[in-house]
């Protein structure tokens, strides 16, 4: 466990053990604030800071929490980081810290990041618990943003719409309206939409793991072994 | 010694809250100042939407009075009243009222009146309508609540201070009636209750201090927050 290299940390958390596609955690933020690419992008950003804070924290008091009392301090070191960019987030990002409201303190909930904690930064190496959560924290975002782009295209028919809201009024070319006078599709805004995007995703990538595994049986035929 | 192993265990949890709480405190400390700043810098962008900077020249966000009165929607909890002077004399008032007959949730309104009782403007400041359907009263998706400028309790008379649905003058939207109409209904109760007390409105002395302000600012939040904490579950 100790020995698990950098490019399997890495590998592990942006695609074969992807935090939203595979373990399928922190699904309460993950359905409710995509409805826009830049909603999404701010959630999973603020909980790529929480993640790379307490694993930092939780990797460099392992040896000196006794495992009794390992989860309580696990959670106050989260708490204590999500109040923390909660607070930061109001004072620099104040309109996009009205628009995901309730859901960055709830970030102290996301099973995620008390899972990386317990599960990687307790038991290992500070450089590897930063980079677990760094890629961990990333595949997060990086699905975040997809499903928060995909149903802003198909629910509003725009693109990183209240772009200046996260990078000041200089980022407002960023907004782009991709279908003039579009309807609307409702379904991709609300709740459901959020669920039957996941799936797709989730689809997409089992198919994409499915293609790869057969493409290696042909050339090589060794014996695939699972992880996650 | 198992108590020795308690001990030591509580101390050491004791230890991470001391720190945990020391980390927060002083990044509140180290932000207070600028949130307090942007609360106050949003509360002016949006009155200023209704009344111009160049038409008033007092401090719009230190010159309101609460009212608590039944008859101005959502007057139960009291209404944060904005009132805009030009060389000391009355321009306008911005009524922050609030809506409970929207589709679901409070619509919380800012209902700016001048002087002589027509509107200068109505905005949205929160809602919780389906969006796509309800969220036209919002002026970024739609122009339907610009429509409100410069009518007034006369202008239509009562019968025309509904939704077309209902026989009065103003759009419903499509598959949307019951948000634009609890919309028109807190616009009408709003003037109603202008025209009945304008003057004590702008009689009445401002709330004391800056300190009261933010006292009574805080449980608003909260009381805002409640619906979504409950629907939020965590997971």
């Amino acid at each position: 466990m100790s020995d698990i290299s950098y490019a399997e940390i890495s590998r592990n958390g942006l695609w074969s053990n992807n935090v939203a596609l595979v373990q399928v955690l922190g699904l309460c933020p993950l359905l409710a604030v995509t409805a826009t690419a830049i909603n999404g992008l701010g959630l999973g950003l603020a909980t790529l800071l929480v993640l790379l804070c307490s694993n930092v924290t939780v990797s460099l008091i392992r040896n000196l929490v006794r495992p009794e009392i390992r989860i309580p301090v696990f959670v106050l070191v989260i708490a204590s980081f999500v109040t923390a960019v909660e607070l930061a987030m109001n004072a620099f990002f104040h309109d996009l810290y009205k628009v995901l409201g309730i859901f960055i303190p709830l970030i102290v909930t996301n099973c995620a990041i008390l899972g990386r904690a317990e599960a990687f930064a307790s038991r290992n190496s500070v450089s590897r618990s930063l980079l677990d959560a760094l890629t961990m924290g990333l595949g997060f975002t990086l699905i975040l943003v997809l499903l928060g782009t995909l149903r802003e295209l198909v629910g509003r028919g725009t693109l990183f719409s209240q772009a200046h809201m996260m990078f000041g009024e200089a980022a407002r070319w960023l907004s782009v309206t991709v279908i003039d006078d579009y309807q609307g599709f409702l379904l991709a805004i609300l709740p459901p939409g959020a669920f039957i995007g996941l799936g797709l995703l989730i689809a997409l990538k089992n198919l994409i793991d499915q293609r790869a595994a057969a493409r290696q049986k042909i050339t090589a035929p060794v014996p695939q072994q699972a992880t996650a | 010694m198992p108590w020795r192993n308690m001990v030591i265990g509580a101390l050491i949890l004791g230890l991470f809250s001391v720190v945990g709480t020391g980390l927060v405190a002083l990044t509140f400390k180290g932000t207070a100042a600028r949130i307090a700043e942007n609360e106050r810098q949003s509360l002016l962008r949006n009155l200023h939407q209704i009344i111009a900077p160049t038409e008033h020249d007092n401090d719009l966000d230190s010159d309101l009075i609460t009212v608590t009165d039944p008859a101005l929607p959502g007057g139960n909890e009291g209404v944060k009243v904005y009132r805009a002077r030009l060389g000391g004399q009355p321009v306008a008032a911005v009524l922050a009222t609030r809506s409970n007959g929207g589709y679901s949730g409070n619509i919380r309104l800012l209902v700016g009146i001048r002087y002589n009782g027509t509107l200068a403007g109505v905005r949205v400041v929160s809602h919780k309508e389906t969006p796509g359907l309800g969220d036209g009263i919002e002026a970024e998706r739609s122009d339907w609540i610009l429509g409100f400028s410069g009518k007034s309790l006369h202008n239509p008379e009562e019968k025309g201070w509904k939704v077309k649905k209902d026989g009065g003058q103003f759009d419903q939207f499509t598959g949307a009636t019951v948000t634009p109409r609890a919309v028109v209904e807190a616009v009408y109760q709003t003037l109603r209750y202008y025209q009945q007390h304008r003057e004590a409105l702008f009689a009445e002395a401002p709330d004391s201090d800056d300190d009261d302000e933010h006292d009574d600012q805080h449980p608003d939040q909260h009381r805002d927050q409640h619906p979504d904490q409950q629907k939020a579950e965590s997971d």
